[in-house]
This record gives structure tokens, C-alpha cells and sequence, in this order.
């Protein structure tokens, strides 16, 4: 691999980790988001610094570039954070739903124990 | 205003921005079906459906958010099942569905042979005609929703139906869904042991002009549909545990 790109790939991985360690540490980022974020910088990290394997995965997958294959993974984690984006937001779609509709019963009561005709009891 | 629904009737109205037509529907159930009570789920409207169905001598319910066509008859199982009530009624608050059907639809009601009761539109011509497009989209799912369920449902996109307090049970779970609850629904109670049947109602078509099925939608409604019923295919069939509770699959 290109001296360049290795310094690149290198300087953006530890950016990445950086930035993210970064984020939990002013509570803009929760834990259990940052975790995929930092595997998917490890990752390129490792395969950079660690030529042979990224040799040997490229023959795995038959790739005829290392650099290709190490683009491939960023691709592959973004795409695999995007799906569990997903997820996420369908469970907390679920979650709005359900709060939502808990609030609207219960406000619903609320209304009625303050209704004028309820009030003089009170 | 009863609190203790036991033994009782809940007539469920979900509305989104009903103002014009929401009155007349609470009249209607008022009248042809004096003994239950009536609760009006409103789901999010901006305009003043709330008041209106609060004069109109309704229980109101209010999403602060606007969630959607299921969320908000869901909202409404919620209700009546804390409040204990045996038998639910949900009709349409466009005014689409005759509220002088409801004791059809309760008196068809009898748990463990009759516990959804589908009020369909086609089972006698009532005279309702729909538009082509829709027309083939009803006749696909009516196809589908016969052949899972291993009888004749001719109308499986009613929104007009009755149940019992255990059917109940299950639409307050996660199992119903948030958009479009329809030949789905019917396909999960099914599943869940369920005995369903139709009886036939008169329907008024386009009553406000408004109708969920316009644009885009069409398309997304046939997607969400058919994968709907495809994933509920490959689930395993909802088990009622001692409790009353479900597990789903």
C-alpha cells in the first residue's frame, strides 16, 4: 500500500476514535452507540497498521487491491450502523407510541376529575 | 361518565381532523346503541375535533402528537381494556361507517365462536361502490385474507368492527400495528385462535372527500400489507399465557 494512503487511513482512524471517545466524554454520545463507531476505527486501524492481514483478507475475498478491501469494510460498518440505526428507531417509535398513548389516558382522566361538574365535590 | 366499564359496551371512534362529521357519528352511536359508552380517540387533530366530540357528549382522548390510524384505536383498547369492558365497537369517525349497524355487530358477537365480528360492505350489496383501483386492491386482500384464514372474507379493509374483551387483550400488545391496522389484524387474530365472521353493514363512500388511500400511499398500503401478512406467516402463533398476557411470536 501507497506510504500515503497508509498515513491517511491511519490519521482518519484515529481521528475517528478520537472524535467519538471525544463525544461520550461531553455526554453528546451515548455508550452504547459509540461501541460499532469504535470497532468500525479499530478495525482500520488494525488492517492498516497490520499489512498481512489485509493482505490475507484481499485474497480471501478476492480483492486485487488491500486499499480496496480496506474501503470495503468502511462500507460494510456504515452500512451495518445505518441498519442498526434502524432498529433503534423502530423500537423508539415504539416506545413514543406507547408513552403518547399512556399521556393521552391519562390526561384524558385529568380533564375529567377537573370537568365544573366534578369540581364542587373537591 | 362511567368508570367501571364491566359487562359493558365501549363504542371506540378514532379522528384525525373529523370537525364536520365527528358529531353525527356520536349522535348515531348514541342513539342506536344507548348503553354503551363512547370514547373518541383524537390523533392529534389541528382542528377542533376535540371540543366538538366533548359537546357532542363523548369521552375524549387526545394524542398530543398525531401517531397514526392504528395507534389511535389502539389508544382506544387501551382504554377500555383497564376499564373492564366485555365488548368493543370501532367505527370510523369520517362518518363512512352508519352507526345504525352497531347492534348488528354486537348482537353477531359471542365469545369462542364469534370474537371479530368484520362488518363488510360486500356480504350484501348495500350499494357501495368503490373506485377501480381500490376495487382490486379489496378483491387481492379479500383473496389473501380468505386463503390464510381458511374461510370467506369478503371484506377484510373494514374498518368497522366489534370484539370481545380477550381479542382486546391482544390489540393492546405490540402484535397491532401502528399504520394501517386491517387484513393484518384480522390474520394475527386469527392466529391467535380467534374465530372471526361478517355480517353485512351499509357504507357511505367519501363522505368528507378525504380518504388515507391518495398520492403515494396506495402503493406503500399494498407493500406494507403483503409483507405485513408475509412476516406474520414465518412468526409463531400468538400464545395466551395463564395470566391473560401474550406471548408473541
Amino acid at each position: 500500500m501507497e506510504p500515503r494512503l497508509k498515513m491517511v487511513a491511519i490519521g482518519l482512524s484515529l481521528a475517528l476514535m478520537i472524535l467519538i471517545v471525544e463525544l461520550v466524554r461531553r455526554r453528546r454520545l451515548r455508550e452504547e452507540y459509540s461501541w460499532l463507531w469504535l470497532l468500525t476505527g479499530a478495525v482500520i486501524f488494525v488492517l492498516t497498521v497490520w499489512f498481512d492481514v489485509l493482505v490475507w483478507i484481499s485474497a480471501l475475498i478476492g480483492a486485487k487491491a488491500p486499499a480496496s478491501t480496506l474501503f470495503f469494510f468502511g462500507v460494510l460498518f456504515s452500512m451495518v450502523i445505518s441498519l442498526y440505526f434502524s432498529v433503534r428507531i423502530s423500537a423508539l417509535t415504539d416506545q413514543v407510541k406507547n408513552l403518547t398513548q399512556e399521556l393521552a389516558i391519562l390526561s384524558s382522566q385529568v380533564v375529567i376529575e377537573r370537568s365544573p361538574s366534578n369540581a364542587a365535590d373537591s | 361518565m362511567s368508570t367501571n366499564g364491566a359487562g359493558r359496551v365501549l363504542v371506540i371512534i378514532p379522528a384525525y381532523n373529523e370537525e364536520p362529521t365527528v358529531a353525527r357519528v356520536i349522535a348515531g352511536a348514541r342513539q342506536h346503541a344507548p348503553q354503551a359508552d363512547v370514547v373518541v380517540v383524537d390523533d392529534g387533530s389541528t382542528d377542533r375535533t376535540a371540543e366538538v366530540a366533548r359537546a357532542a357528549g363523548a369521552t375524549v382522548i387526545s394524542h398530543p402528537i398525531n401517531l397514526g390510524d392504528g395507534a389511535a384505536r389502539q389508544t382506544g383498547f387501551k382504554y377500555a381494556f383497564r376499564r373492564g369492558y366485555e365488548r368493543v365497537v370501532q367505527l370510523d369517525g369520517d362518518g363512512q361507517h352508519d352507526p345504525a349497524c352497531i347492534p348488528d355487530l354486537l348482537a353477531a358477537l359471542r365469545p369462542g365462536v364469534a370474537d371479530v365480528v368484520i362488518g363488510s360492505r360486500f356480504l350484501e350489496d348495500k350499494g357501495y361502490k368503490a373506485q377501480p383501483v381500490r376495487r382490486v386492491g379489496m378483491i387481492l386482500f379479500s383473496a389473501i385474507a380468505s386463503l390464510v384464514t381458511g374461510q370467506r372474507i369478503t371484506d377484510p379493509t373494514s374498518g368497522y368492527r366489534a370484539m370481545t374483551r380477550e381479542v382486546v387483550s391482544l390489540y393492546v400488545t405490540d402484535a397491532y400495528p401502528q399504520h394501517y391496522p386491517d387484513a393484518d389484524v384480522l390474520i394475527t387474530s386469527h392466529f391467535a385462535g380467534f374465530r372471526i365472521i361478517e355480517v353485512p353493514v351499509r357504507m357511505f363512500q367519501n363522505v368528507t372527500g378525504k380518504s388515507i388511500h391518495s398520492g403515494w400511499r396506495p402503493a406503500y398500503y399494498v407493500f406494507k400489507m403483503l409483507l405485513s401478512i408475509f412476516v406474520n406467516l414465518l412468526r409463531k402463533r400468538p400464545r395466551r399465557r395463564e395470566d391473560g398476557r401474550w406471548n408473541l411470536g
